[in-house]
């Protein structure tokens, strides 16, 4: 279904080009499949067949919904539809001018928000895995240099997800390697952690965009009732999940992995650093593998991409949340074609000094992914 | 402020929009039902093109379950973050006193009084038999 | 310090159930038989278990017993400990998990009868929280009805994570019923387990359960103000106990951008949800899961923008603090007075007439 605005009568106006001197490196930019035949090429036949008749399984309840029907068709911007055609961010040409060129971005980290990571056939997890790579590689990375994939792996089948990750390893067009976040457990759980291991190994971040499905209800308490609380609710499973990988010793069985939050917002991480450092203190007979305070992981260990960033009434709080965090955790993104997208020229509504958006815009990123 | 000739009073069916370029600045121009309003093309919350969102109605309750959709087609919702934004006055509904869409004042005039001017039409041959709808800027 | 101190109403302590044995005498002899014959014993919350130092603190504790079990102890430690004028008992047993809904009820109404005799009658400082089997509605409002007239009874107790958000209108008899009679809900943090304490799954530490209340907490924000309940009952005050608040400016701007673009799925919210929360929803202090230094901690009191929201807490007898030092820097001497008296006062109507 796509947007009815009616017909807009045009009289001829000026492009919009863009305003930024500053080149931005974008963390999270969402291209598309226009359907899952532009996975057929890299998937056995066997699975064609069987997709067209069984489809995916994936526990949600509904064929060909969200669970929660979004505030827009596709979850998108409705001035994001390629005027070709295809779904918002399937079209390379429209997202380059409607992203890449109008912002200035010198490179855009992809995120597809489909994954065979929450398939319950592992099988055509594991396949659709492995095509979804392979069409990144061919029809995205190769096509633009300044995208950047994300290694897609089926998490839940540790033993598929290291393969596939030696598959792509050393590849200078996948910066990282993104999990679900919905996943069947919580991700600092130790089946998660060959994962990990390889991850250390090959220096490649984990990227934990908000995605997936598990089977969980959406609250600790159930599920709730609308898409404006489901929206929220999934920021607040990836508090659960950075406390996870902290407290189960993610980050001291492997120092040197990085972890990056996405599309969670940051404002949050101060007071789940105050609240886990004020228990740990009373509990930490429980958990002696930690040798540091929880907070202290979440400064050495974890970044947080800056979408959604929040809007508080007195833009300056914002800027005492980053004085919190550290400015070294902070990495711009647009979430670029989705509707709670933003845009780096009006994004944060106080005044940042030039090493601060350097920080921030670009420089965290490019030392985080290793790009040049 | 300066008149400018914007449109062919038939040009923008019921329900429809124009975009047009004055001084630089790209405006909307929405006839709604023989009421025309105009809005600069840029949402005053993250710069998104406003005046290509969705018209929709406006929603509201008179309690928990009571859902109730009136001035149909009179809210523009930005196709961004989907703030609405009322057509006739540019305010947002969430927080009308202090997010405004910039509004502009439009009229549908005779040609035969526009002949008298001043106005600006760059691209409108004004006929005194005609109406036209204009903004002031 | 002792004089801002005295005189405050202490909104969460925790008298404990020694076992079902002491209930015996307040069930009917059905549940009497039943408990006994079955041997039906040990149901307090495995989300607080009591053996754990967190959650007695050692110089609360009396060897050989549940720490909160003895009334001279709570009176000695807890009410004059911190020379308070009032304290609210919200007793943690888990009638709320049971899957038994008839002996939820039974056990609810022996537990109230319990604090009644056993608490309430022996001291006056005391006040309580009415506990419940929200399982059933109608079981909850039953027994709030039967309850009403006690003026001691100030509040309906829920714990934070059960198997539907609070907002679901499941509970809306039990707000009705709470509103009718002046009773404030109290949502202490805890879960039946009905799901698992993250939406992706269960943690391996009590650590990261005890973390994850606080998202717990935030989700049933969310739903409270987005379901419209105090849209239905505008005189409804919800306190969170034992929630922590530091993290509630943050998500209060994150729930006002959300509702900003989305409101319209739920048209009855039509202010931001953030001035909904600052009218009806109440914290208390501990824990208070404070930043660093008093000066961050000023700043977090100043983003969430109202000194009316905080209720003084000891917690008693779980160990949040050391020693007398249950303010966390960063108070001033105004805003503990309000905090200690003021605003308990005006979060439960029912000590607001006991005191006016
Ligand atoms: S840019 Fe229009 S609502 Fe955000």
């Amino acid at each position: 279904m796509t947007p009815d605005d009616g017909r807009i009568l045009v009289a001829e106006a000026p492009a919009n080009a863009s305003r930024s001197k500053l080149k931005l490196i974008d963390c999270d930019v969402h291209h598309a499949l226009r359907s899952s035949k532009d996975l057929y090429p890299y998937l056995a036949t066997r699975w064609h067949d069987h997709i067209a008749q069984f489809g995916r399984r994936r526990p949600v309840p509904f064929l060909a919904s969200s669970p929660y029907p979004k505030t827009a068709p596709a979850l998108s911007r409705t001035d994001s539809w390629p005027p070709n055609g295809g779904p918002p961010g399937s079209d390379l040409a429209f997202l380059q001018e409607q992203l890449l060129d109008r912002y200035n971005i010198e490179y855009g980290m992809l995120h597809l928000l489909t994954s065979g990571m929450d398939e319950r056939n592992q099988d055509l997890g594991n396949a659709l895995c492995c095509a979804i790579n392979d069409w990144q590689y061919e029809h995205w990375t190769q096509k633009d240099k300044r995208l950047k994939a994300a290694i897609v792996v089926p998490g839940e089948d540790a033993v598929a997800a290291v393969k596939e990750i030696e598959r792509w390893a050393g590849n200078p067009d996948f910066c990282q390697i993104s999990i679900v976040t919905h996943s069947i457990e919580p991700l600092g759980r130790r089946r998660y952690w060959p994962i990990y291991e390889a991850a250390e190994a090959h220096n490649l971040p984990i990227g934990l965009h908000s995605s997936g499905t598990n089977g969980h209800a959406v609250t600790s308490a159930g599920w709730c009732s609308y898409y404006v609380e489901e929206q929220h609710n999934v920021a607040l499973s990836q508090q659960n999940l950075a406390i996870s990988l902290v407290c189960e010793g993610v980050f001291e069985r492997f120092p040197a992995l990085k972890a990056v939050i996405i599309e969670a917002g940051f404002v949050w991480v101060p007071a789940v650093c105050w609240r886990l450092d004020q228990h740990w203190a009373r509990m930490r007979g429980e958990v002696p593998h930690l040798t540091r305070k929880p907070s202290e992981y979440f400064r050495s260990n974890l970044w947080y991409s800056s979408q959604p960033a929040d809007e508080p009434e007195n833009p300056q709080d914002l800027r005492q949340v980053i004085e919190w965090l550290g400015w070294d955790r902070l990495m711009f993104a647009t979430d670029y074609p989705h509707w709670d997208m933003d845009n780096p020229e009006h994004v944060f509504k106080f005044r940042m000094t030039e090493a601060e958006q350097q920080q921030v815009f670009a420089g965290n990123a490019r030392a985080v992914y290793g790009l040049a | 402020m300066a008149r400018h000739i914007v449109a062919d009073a038939g040009e923008i069916p019921p329900g429809g929009r124009k975009l047009v370029t004055i001084r630089g600045r790209e405006i909307g121009v929405f006839n709604q039902n023989g009421d025309y309003f105009a809005l600069l093309n840029r949402c005053p919350h993250q710069g998104a093109e406003l005046c290509k969102g969705t018209l929709i109605g406006l929603a509201t309750s008179t309690g928990p379950g009571n859902f109730e959709l009136t001035r149909h087609g009179e809210m523009l919702k930005c196709p961004w973050h989907g703030w609405e934004y009322d057509i006739r006055t540019g305010q947002s509904w969430c927080d009308p006193n202090d997010i405004k869409a910039r509004a502009y004042p439009v009229t549908v005039e005779h040609g035969a009084t526009l002949v008298k001017g001043p106005f600006v039409a760059e691209t409108f041959q004004v006929e005194i038999e005609q109406d036209y709808v204009v903004i002031e800027v | 310090m002792k004089s801002v101190r005295h005189g405050g109403i202490d909104c969460d302590v925790h008298p404990a159930l020694p076992g079902m044995a002491a209930l015996l005498p307040y069930l009917d002899p059905y549940w009497q038989e039943q408990v006994t014959v079955r041997g039906i014993d040990g149901l307090d919350l495995s989300s607080f278990p009591t053996q754990m130092d967190a959650h007695g603190r050692a110089d609360w504790r009396e060897a050989g017993h549940k720490p909160g079990s003895s009334l001279e102890l709570l009176r000695r430690d807890a009410l004059d400990g911190f020379g308070s004028q009032l304290a609210i008992c919200n007793p943690l047993y888990g009638v709320l998990a049971i899957y038994n809904e008839h002996f939820a009820a039974a056990v609810a109404r022996a537990m109230n009868d319990w604090i009644t005799a056993e608490w309430l009658d022996r001291e006056p400082r005391l006040r309580a929280s009415i506990t419940v089997a929200a399982q059933n509605a109608e079981h909850a409002v039953d027994e709030i009805e039967r309850r009403a007239g006690d003026q001691r009874f100030v509040q309906v107790l829920l714990l934070s994570q059960d198997d539907v958000p609070l907002g679901n209108r499941r509970y809306w008899p039990i707000y009705a019923a709470a509103a009718r009679h002046g009773l404030t809900i109290g949502v202490h943090a805890g879960s039946t387990y009905r799901h698992a304490i993250t939406s992706n799954g269960w943690p391996s530490y009590y650590l990261e359960d005890y973390a994850a209340h606080a998202q717990g907490f935030q989700s049933n924000l969310l739903s409270l103000v987005h379901e419209g309940v105090f849209a239905k009952f505008p005189s409804l005050k919800v306190v969170f106990i034992e929630s922590g608040f530091t993290w509630l400016p943050t998500f209060m701007w994150r729930a006002n951008k959300t509702w900003r673009g989305v409101r319209a799925e739920v048209p009855w919210v039509d202010r931001p949800p953030s001035d909904i929360i600052r009218d009806h929803v109440r914290f208390t202090l501990q824990p208070t899961d404070a930043p660093p230094t008093g000066a961050d901690m000023e700043r977090v009191l100043n983003q969430i923008g109202s000194d009316d929201m905080l209720l003084f807490s000891t917690d008693y007898p779980h160990w949040q603090f050391d020693g007398d030092n249950v303010w966390p820097a960063g108070f001033s001497d105004t805003l503990k007075q309000r905090v200690l008296v003021d605003n308990p006062r005006n979060a439960y109507p029912r000590l607001k007439e006991a005191l006016s």
